[in-house]
């Protein structure tokens, strides 16, 4: 079967630094992959190219079918299909959890109100957060506005969900509820992307963990296999350093 | 027993501060007397009732003025709707008693004539609150439209008479209205990805920012109606409109960018992600909260405008302050210009405090999200 992401010697400049060099990567449908690495290893850039909030100079990526180049057209049409969720939530503090939600649906997918909000209100009801729909962000907790940010990015009901560092902002004990709303996402079959230091996380959930340092895939396998018996000695230092 | 104790300690604690009280009550003492007895004995403000048709309105035919109190209505209707629907507000128990006062108070002063249009126009502004905060957004907008070519249509005709107050507002109102527009683009131009459009805005907002506005002012009034077919017959305010919004357009836009440029960046790249455009993310996400930031700079730059038509006196337009002073050097009232300057300086002043009442209001309303 056709790879839903396919990515093909993407190399990617800030100036002079080469962030990201000769990545190759496929990504099967219902797949879901965990990223992880030292900070500054180029992994929030990675999964930031695949619906081109980052621009490459080299190499292709082929998501669903769709080339991702310079035509605005193919961008517009993948991030239609590529939810993201950020580390900072950036939900819109002007709307409330509701108009967060519908926003895209109605204008860029054209749904009438009726049918966003209803959809709106079963994603938050999936999320647990149902009671909180006619509130402003700012009044929220912050594991509440990040299962929000999962509920809008789910609204525009896309095939493939990019989760950048999801839980790094929140307070300890709010990690579990986020987390628990991606594991039960991760259940029901989305193609997943995350970029994370959960590492029990990527233990349960992940099919594929990929490890990234200097900009580079240094090895990739099934979470066992990388967290377990690390091949390569850049992912063993990088594990010890974390995993005690 | 407390106030010595505290008089003591803060007036009077060592021989400088209280030389330094003594020389400054007294100092008060003379100027509070001066004033005052100038206001109640001396001051003939009988010139100012007694004028009141020509500082309100200048040399505007008599039986047209229901035209202007028709606007007034509008707009103030309007503006409560707008007000009701935007900063969520009530009408506030002092409106409904100021227009009770201010009616009570004018009643000996204005034509019986006047009376019941004056009741009309100032319920107006807490009628249209109520209204407003009873209807759907969309048809506040659909008014708004609606109110603008209502004014246009009762003020065709006869500008070239109007006069006094009913000058300066129409000035203010036109001015802000076609500003406000234009800055918003000006501003989404110098923010976005255009380099043509770039320029141009950078280039209009700093050539005008580098001229005078009275420069400005006698360029359009003398300018605007070359640019279009002498059979236009231009009316004068019309002229003046476009200086002043050209002028305000540019500051507005400066304003406005500056509220561009401080929303985070995460809120582009949140609109982006779920796949809307560039106009779309700067239409629902980025303007909203740009606007919502800089609420107290774009209505100091309306009230720079309301107080900056007097300027129009320079160029022989019959605004309030030229009343004021036409007024004064009618032999009859000869020697009253502290009167009827003190009357237009207290017109001018409650026209700006109410505005940024409402300013306020606007923005805690709109505050709400942005904690």
């Amino acid at each position: 079967m056709e790879p839903i992401i396919h990515m093909e010697n993407v190399n990617k400049w800030f100036g002079a630094l080469h962030v990201l060099k000769d990545i190759n990567l496929d990504v099967e449908k219902g797949e879901v992959v965990v990223v992880i690495g030292p900070s500054g290893s180029g992994k929030s850039t990675l999964i930031r190219t695949i619906n081109r909030l980052e621009e490459i100079q080299k190499g292709r990526i082929v998501v669903d079918g769709i080339e991702l180049n310079r035509d605005v057209r193919n961008i517009d049409a993948v991030r239609k299909e590529v939810g993201m969720v950020f580390q900072s939530f950036n939900l819109f503090p002007h709307m409330t959890v509701l108009e967060n939600i519908t926003l895209a649906p109605r204008i860029v997918r054209k749904w009438p109100r009726e049918k966003a909000e209803q959809i709106a209100l079963e994603l938050l009801e999936r999320v647990d957060i149902a009671d909180q729909a006619e509130k402003y962000p700012a009044q929220l907790s912050g594991g509440q506005q990040q299962r929000v940010a999962i509920a809008r990015a789910l609204a525009m009901q896309p095939k493939i969900m990019l989760f950048d560092e999801p839980t790094s902002a929140l307070d300890p004990e709010m990690v579990g509820e986020v987390l628990d709303a991606m594991k039960e996402l991760a259940k029901s079959g989305m193609t997943m992307l995350v970029v994370t230091h959960e590492m029990g996380f990527a233990r349960e959930v992940a099919d594929r963990v990929i490890f990234m340092d200097m900009g580079e895939i240094i090895e990739e396998g099934e979470p066992d296999q990388v967290f377990s018996h690390p091949r390569h000695e850049r992912t063993q230092a990088f594990l010890a350093r974390i995993l005690h | 027993m407390k106030a010595v104790a505290w008089l003591k300690e803060n007036l009077f604690n060592g021989w400088f501060n209280s030389l330094l009280t003594l020389v400054t009550g007294w100092l008060l003492f003379v100027v509070t007397k001066g004033v005052l007895v100038w206001a109640f004995e001396e001051g003939r403000w009988s010139v100012v009732p007694e004028n009141m048709r020509l500082l309100m309105t200048g040399s505007y035919p008599p039986e047209q003025v229901w035209r202007l109190w028709t606007v007034v209505a509008i707009i103030l209707f309007s503006g409560g709707l707008q007000y009701a629907v935007r900063a969520q507000g009530r009408p506030p128990w002092w409106m409904w008693a100021g227009v009770l006062v201010a009616f009570a108070v004018s009643f000996p002063v204005v034509f019986p004539a006047t009376r019941f249009f004056l009741l009309v126009a100032m319920l107006s502004l807490p009628v249209g609150i109520v209204v407003g905060a009873n209807v759907s957004r969309r048809w506040v907008d659909w008014a708004a439209l609606l109110a603008l070519v209502a004014v246009f249509l009762l003020l065709w005709g006869n500008t070239d008479r109007l006069g006094g107050f009913a000058f300066t507002l129409m000035l203010t109102v036109l001015a802000s209205v076609f500003a406000f527009p234009l800055g918003l683009l000006l501003a989404l131009g110098r923010t976005g990805k255009w380099p043509v459009f770039r320029t141009l805005s950078i280039l209009y907002i700093e050539l005008i920012r580098g001229v005078p506005l009275i420069t400005v002012l006698f360029l359009s009034y003398y300018m605007v109606p070359l640019f279009l077919p002498a059979s236009w017959e231009v009316p004068t305010l019309f002229s003046i409109v476009v200086g002043f919004s050209m002028f305000a357009a540019a500051y507005l836009a400066e304003y406005v960018r500056g509220g561009i440029q401080g929303v985070h960046k995460g809120q582009y790249e949140a609109a982006w992600a779920l796949g809307l455009s560039g106009s779309q993310s700067a239409r629902y996400i980025i303007l909203p909260q740009a606007i919502r930031s800089v609420i107290p700079a774009l209505i100091g730059q309306l009230i720079a405008i309301f107080k900056d038509t007097s300027l129009v006196y320079i160029l022989g337009l019959f605004d309030l302050l030229f009343m004021a002073i036409t007024v004064a050097r009618n032999p009859k009232y000869l020697g009253t210009e502290r009167e009827v300057l003190l009357f237009i300086a207290f017109v001018y002043f409650v026209g700006a405090a109410l505005m940024s009442y409402a300013s306020r209001r606007l923005e805690r309303a709109m505050g709400l999200g942005s904690r």
